[in-house]
This record gives structure tokens, sequence and C-alpha cells, in this order.
């Protein structure tokens, strides 16, 4: 299609593309790894702020987020953003065990695994 | 790449003309009609359950005798598709579709075999819809809100496959709109003819793209949540289920989170088509387009921060109760500040009360006191009082009712030359809008009354509530009846002009009202690919009246040779 | 009847048309999925007990299943590549090769889902069950999803056509792959 010569003109390619993959295995690796420290906030950092960066990686560099126009990445920041606004408005309600004249009075089965 | 003339088609049946077509217009008309059609189907339910509140007890004509749970059913399903249904059908859908191509200055959307897919899906959900009248237990009962435990639970909704269609039939229809609205956005970011800037695309296309990015934005939590309404329903999940650890609320809050914005998502293209109208029947520029730009783009950002003032009572945190008053409140100042500016672009203008215009007059007037209705229910102190009550039913109602209906009669009569190349009577118009317009004040002005008495919405007979079954309020339920069937009994002057016209009425000219934008450049109708020539924009769309020049108007696609009046590029005329 | 429209051609955002409508696909399915996984979060966090739940997923499949992905990520882009590069055969090759992971990774989910099936954990078992099953459900009803469309795509890729489809079910393939790297450390690794 002749109009994507100049819509896409920094993409000379010369992204080690497996080089970012590698990189990405080996967060993986410290993800799975993490755990095993036992070591809570270890564990959530690894698990979840690894998760973070590797869906940076792939955002900029495989979908080539880094060389797109600006205003897609913000168009899907504000949706993430929105995501937030979701999560901020309805956690006082669904996250809590309680508030001012209510409690949550379920009670999770005692036996792990198996049936119900 | 600039215009070539269409490629010389192959003789089409009916099948492929019509119900297998990828070109735009003839999908508008597709999305118009089952609107249409959907519509009589939302009023005759509304026609009986009034009938049933203004005669409790008694046999409904054409209906017979309505119980509690034929009550339910009924309201359920006329608010589900008049909002679902009708209003984003024929607002979002029809108009969308027609007038995108057309006022960008191209000759379709930029794809149209998916965007004759999100019709075929669209049309899949009105039929699973109607089905639904049709099954054991009848169709879906629990509201269209559908709060658990009612909805999730067939022993209590009694409408145990009503229930599983109904989440199936809306999430279909957000399937279509999410397609269609794709094709919106992308054609109107990409495809606008050379020249036309950002500013000079007209304002109903901005409303249009606006609301299907807020269509976009807001639907996903709520597909979400009815995947897990289904499996509850069917599979006896216990997303919504305190007994599981399941929380009801958090439906409430994934719905809303949709269902307020998706009330500006219908509200913006129908100030869009007004918009459109009311600049050409005043013959004046409109009053600061930009600002009504921005200002539609700041209350979409807005809406998303609105949502819980419909849980007010439902027993969310008292302090997020007071957040969402203060957001509330705030969404409001934009609104008006929109409605401020339509009439200040009426101010000093040379006003044609054509039936267009009556309709986008009315539309402001009617919507005004919709919105200021609303503002007592988004203080949350009022509200406690207020929910649930018929004051709100009343409020939305002066606010719905000039979306769905009244900027819809607004565009139909003002682009039917275009659509379909005749002329509709004006004065079957004008009598058809003076009927319904009376008509619908008598029927929820009455309302508003019995809510503040404590009416609580969604009761099938008040003779079980002795303090509301005086006969004062009685009076004024049956008053609002006699007004809905008023209404409903003058919507066939419309009907038999629409036909009539569309058979028989004066052949339009390319441009019979004398406007700017580029779709009136093409013929009426305009053929396969829209225009001879593709059109260049040299302005903005609302130079009306422009300064030393002899014309009142100066379309878009004029070359700027001043100082004659011109002959017109492109189009047929 | 495959004629396209000019309004297609044109690009006056600068970002080709099929591209620019993908990105609004993936900002329509970002409030999706970050709604259903923000619900879970939310229970999540109030159900403390769920981690005794949660013990019970494989952490190996789940990384297993994470690796696979991350891998039909790189052949997708090294397809762009191709596709950049005119090579449409190679590209239509990879895309294949994408294909064949996104089928490796919805194995591995059957035989882990029978398996906890067998053990008593179905989908009603309790509350975490259920966001388990529903949520790893719907990834991979996506997953499916870009399965068909790549391979519709590579067959016109093969013959050197419409390589632009390429990059943009890439897109569509990485966000598959960034959602499931989010589901990873909710379903398994958060014990």
């Amino acid at each position: 299609m002749a109009q994507r010569a100049h819509a896409d003109a920094p993409h000379h390619d010369e992204t080690n593309y497996v080089a970012i993959w590698g990189v990405l295995c080996a967060l993986l690796g410290l993800s799975v790894l993490g755990p095993m420290v036992g070591v809570r906030l270890l564990t959530l950092i690894t698990a979840f702020g690894i998760a973070i960066v590797k869906a940076y990686m792939v955002c900029s560099y495989f979908m080539h987020l880094r060389i797109e126009k600006k205003w897609v990445a913000y168009v899907l920041g504000f949706m993430l953003a929105l995501m937030l606004v979701f999560f901020g408005g309805v956690a006082p309600d669904v996250l809590e065990h309680d508030g001012l004249r209510w409690q949550k009075t379920y009670v999770e089965p005692a036996t792990v695994g198996g049936e119900r | 790449m600039s215009g070539h003339a269409p490629p010389a088609h192959h003789a089409s049946g009916f099948v492929k003309t019509y119900l297998w077509s990828t070109d735009h217009k003839v999908i508008a008309m597709q999305y118009l009609f089952t609107g249409m059609l959907m519509a009589l189907i939302g009023g005759f339910a509304v026609y009986v359950f009034r009938m049933q509140l203004a005669f409790p007890g008694q046999s409904v004509p054409l209906f017979g005798r309505v119980s509690a749970g034929q009550y339910n059913s009924l309201v359920t399903m006329h608010g589900t598709i008049m909002i679902f249904w009708v209003a984003m059908p024929v607002l979002l859908a029809a108009f969308g579709n027609f007038l995108i191509p057309l006022m960008l200055g191209c000759d379709d959307m930029v794809f149209p075999k998916v965007n004759r897919l999100s019709y075929q899906i669209f049309l899949l959900s009105a039929v699973v819809l109607v089905a639904s009248f049709f099954v054991p237990g009848g169709a879906f009962g629990g509201a269209w809100t559908a709060y658990p435990p009612l909805s999730a639970n067939a022993a209590y909704n009694l409408t145990r496959y009503g229930a599983t269609l109904w989440v199936v039939a809306v999430a279909l229809e957000f399937a279509a709109f999410l397609l269609g609205g794709i094709n919106f956005v992308t054609t109107a970011m990409n495809s606008r003819a050379p020249g036309m800037r950002m500013f000079d695309v007209p304002i109903v296309v901005w409303m249009i793209v606006i609301a299907s990015i807020l269509f976009m934005a807001s639907v996903g939590p709520l597909i979400a949540g009815a995947v897990m309404l289904v499996f509850d329903q069917v599979f006896g999940t216990g997303f919504y289920d305190p007994a599981t650890g399941g929380d009801p609320i958090l439906w409430q809050h994934l719905f809303w989170f949709f269902g307020h914005p998706e009330v500006y998502v219908v509200l913006l293209p129908a100030m869009g088509v007004v918009a459109e109208v009311i600049p050409v029947f005043s013959r004046k520029k409109l009053f600061g387009y930009r600002t009504i730009v921005y200002t539609a783009v700041a209350t979409g950002v807005i809406s998303f921060f609105v949502w819980a003032h419909h849980q007010f009572v439902a027993g969310i945190d008292p302090r997020m109760a007071s957040l969402f008053t203060i957001t509330t409140l705030i969404i409001s100042v934009p609104i008006a500040e929109m409605i401020f500016v339509y009439i200040a672009t009426l101010y000093g203008g040379s006003i044609t009360l054509a039936t267009p215009m009556l309709w986008a007059l009315s539309f402001v007037a009617e919507f005004l006191l919709g919105g200021v209705t609303g503002i007592f229910l988004g203080a949350a102190g009022a509200d406690i009082y207020l929910h649930d009550t018929y004051f709100v039913l009343a409020h939305f109602h002066y606010t719905f009712f000039p979306i769905a209906i009244i900027g819809a009669f607004a565009g139909i009569t003002f682009w039917f030359p275009k659509m379909f190349g005749r002329m509709m009577d004006e004065r079957l118009g004008k009598i058809h809008f003076w009927g319904t317009i009376v008509a619908f004040n008598v029927i929820f002005i009455p309302l508003f009354i019995t809510g503040v008495a404590g009416d609580h919405r969604r009761i099938f007979d008040y003779s079980g509530f002795p303090d509301l079954a005086t006969p004062g309020l009685q009076h004024l339920r049956t008053t609002a009846t006699l007004g809905l069937v008023s209404l409903l009994a003058v919507q066939p002057v419309f009907f038999f002009n629409f036909v009539r016209s569309l058979v028989r009425g004066p052949i339009a000219s390319a441009n019979p009202w004398r406007a700017n934008t580029l779709e009136w450049s093409a013929s009426s109708p305009p053929p396969h690919g829209n225009f001879a020539e593709l059109p260049e924009v040299y302005r903005g769309p609302y130079e009306y009246s422009p300064e030393d020049r002899e014309e009142d108007f100066w379309p878009q696609h004029v070359p700027d040779v001043s100082p004659a009046p011109v002959a017109s590029v492109g189009g047929g005329r | 009847m495959t004629s396209r429209p000019i309004a297609t051609t044109r690009s006056v955002m600068d970002v080709p048309t099929g591209r620019l409508a993908m990105w609004w696909v993936l900002a329509s399915e970002t409030v999706l999925f970050g709604g259903l996984l923000g619900s879970y979060v939310m229970m999540r966090l109030r159900h403390g007990a769920w981690a005794d739940q949660a013990a019970n997923t494989n952490t190996w499949a789940g990384a297993f299943n994470t690796l696979v992905l991350l891998t039909s990520s790189l052949s997708a882009v090294l397809a762009h590549q191709a596709a950049e590069r005119a090579d449409g055969p190679k590209a239509a090759r990879l895309l294949r090769y994408t294909i064949l992971g996104g089928g490796v990774f919805l194995t591995v989910k059957a035989f882990e889902w029978t398996h906890e099936i067998e053990e008593g954990f179905t989908i009603t078992s309790g509350l975490f069950w259920s966001f388990y099953y529903t949520a790893a459900g719907l990834h991979a009803a996506h997953v499916v999803a870009g399965m068909v469309i790549m391979f519709i795509v590579s067959l016109t890729a093969a013959r050197n056509e419409e390589l632009h489809r390429v990059e943009n079910v890439g897109i569509y393939w990485h966000f598959v792959d960034v959602v499931w790297i989010f589901l990873f450390p909710l379903l398994y690794i958060a014990k």
C-alpha cells in the first residue's frame, strides 16, 4: 500500500527482537523464582513489577509503540487510567470487609480443594 | 487520488442491493428501519403497562389482563428496547452511517464489510431479544438494570430463559456497536476530504465520534460483568451471590460505570443533530464551534466520574456518595453551557420554523427541563427521598425523550430529502410535531408530581399502598396514561407522511435547505460512491450569511472565488 | 465486489487505516480485561483465604504457557519484519509458527484444566475458581480468535498480498500476550 511508506518512515527495523525476547524470558524466570525466596514483598515486586516491565517492553518494542504517533499511547493510557478510576470508585464497596454499619459475614469454607 | 466515477456495477438483485449491501447508506437505512420497528414494540409495551396503571386489574385492549410478572417484563423490555434498540441504532448507527462518509466527502466507510457485519450482529441481537418474548416464562422481568440476585436467580425473576436471552441479546448489541464504532472513528480520523481540517468537520460528526469513543471506553467492564452474570444464571457461579463470597454491588458498579457514559453516548449525537439544524434554519453561523467540541470532550471525560449517583441508596460508602454528588453537579455545567451556545446561535438569526427546526427548538426546551430536574437527583441528600420514585422516571424521560424521539425526528425530517430524494409534507409534519410535544408533556408533568408524592417505580398496582391509592394521585396516573395514548395516536401521522412522501412526495433537489455541509453537494439520494467527483473543502461548515456575499450560505466544497456566487463543484444538482 | 473504497486509502492522521482501527480495538479490549481483572483483584484482596485455593494452580504450566506466548510474540514481530521487507512467504511462515504457539498454549491449558476439574476444582467450586476459569477462558477465546484471523492473513501474505495486515494482526496478538503477562502472576504467582 502506497501510503505506508511515509507513515512508517522511521521503520528501518534494526531492533534485535530476539534479544528483547531473551530479556523477557529472563524476567519470566525471575518472576518464577521470586516466590521461592519466601519474602512476600519481594514476591509481589517480582511478580507484578516484572509483569509491568514485560508488558511495557512488549508494547514498546513488539507493538512498536515507541515509534508510533504519541497520541496512540495517550489513548491507551487513558483507558488504563479509566480502569484505575473504576477500581477507586468500586473498591470501597467491594474490597472492604465492613463499613459504617455493615459487615460481610461470608466465611471461607475450611477445606482446601476438592468438592465444595 | 481524487475522485473517479463509481465503478460500473452489474445489475444487482433485491437481496444484494438492500439486504447484503456494504453501502453505508443502505446499512444506515437498515439500522433506521430496525430501530423504528423496535420502537413500535417498545411503544406497545408502555401502552400496556400504563393502561394497567391507569385502570388496575382491567383487561387492556389488544393485550388482556396484565399479571404482576407480565408487568415486570413489560417495563423491563420497554426500557431495554428504547435505549439499546431504538436510541442507539437510530441516533448513532443510522445517522452515523449515513452522514459520516457524506459529510466528510468520502465514498464509503473505511471498512464496508465490517460495517455490514455490524448490522448483521445487531439484527441477530434484536431477533434474540424478540425471541425472549416467546420462551417459557416470557421476557426477562428484572428491570433493564438487571440487578442480581433478582437477575441471576431464576427462582426470583421467574423468567429463567428470558433472563439469559436478555443478557445474550445485550452482549450481541454491544459487539455490533463496538464494530460499528471502530468504523466511525477510523473513518472520521483518517478519511476526511482534502482541505478538511479537524475544525471543519460538522458538529454532528464530532459528536458521533466522541460518542463512539465513549462507548468503546465504557462498555468493557459491563461486558465482563455480563459474562459473569450469564455464568451465575447458567452455571450457578456466585460472582454476585453473597453466600459464595460474591457481591451484588459489584454488578451495580459494573453496570453503571457503563450506564452513565451511555446516556452521553446517546445525548451527544442528538445534540449534534440539533447543532446541524439550528444554523440552517436561522441562517446564522454556529456560535462557539470550538467551545462545543471541547465541551463535548470534557463532558465525555467527566461522565466517567459520576456513575455512582445511580447507587446513592444502594449502601455504597457515604464518602463516595459525597464525591459523586460533587462530580454529578459539575457535569451539569458543560451541558447547560452547550444549550446556551445553541440559544446564542439563534439570537439575531433569521429563523424559519420548518418542521426540523421545530423539533430542534423543542429539544432545547424539553432537555433543559430534564437537565434541571437532574440536579435534585444528583444531590445525595435529596436523592434519598427521590430515588426509585417517578420523579426519577420523569427526569430521565425529559432527557431521553428529547434524545431518542425528538432528536430522531429532527434528523429524519431534516435529512429525509437527502436520504430518499423527496420532500416530506410540512403540514403533516407540524401536526405530528405539536401532537407529539403536547402529549409528551401531558404524560410526564403529572409523573413529577406523583413521584414527589411518593409513587415508587416498578409498582404494578398501587392499591396496596394506602398513602398512594388516593383519588388525586390516581387521577394523575390516568392523565399520564391518556397523554400516552394521545402520543401513540398521533404517530400514524408521521408514518403516513413518511410513506406517502417516499412514494409520492415532491422530488427534492440536492440542497433544498440551502445548507453548507458536504452531503448537500451530492445528489438526492446520493448514488453508490456518493459523489461524481470527491469534493475538496475550503472552509468550515457553518458559513451562513457570510459578509460580502450575495448568497446567505457558502458551501464547504465551493472554491474561494470571490465575490460572485458560485457554480458548485461536484455532485449532481 | 472487493474494490476498496477510496476512503480506506486516505490517511489524514498519518497512521495507516488498518493499524489505526487495530489501536481502537485494543483500546476497547483494554477496558474489557481491565474491568474483569480489576473486579478479580478487588475480590481477591478481600478474600485473603483465596490463597488456599490459588495454591492449587499449576505454576509450571502457567510459566511454560507464558514462555510459549512470549515466543509466539517473537515470531509475530519477526513476521512483521519480513512483511516490511516484502517477503510475504516468510511472513506467512512466521505467522504459522505464531499460530502453532497459540495451539501449544491451548493444549497445555486443556491438560491443565482437565487435571484441575478431575481434582474437583470446577467453575462452581468457589469464587476464586469462577474467576480463574472465566478470566483465563475469556483470554483463551481471544487466543482462538487471533489464531483464526492470523491464519486468514497468512493465506494472502503467502501470495505477497495485503502485507500490511501482518503488522495489524501482530499488534492484536501482542495484546493477547500482554493480558496473559498479567494473568500469570494474578492466577499463578500470587499465592
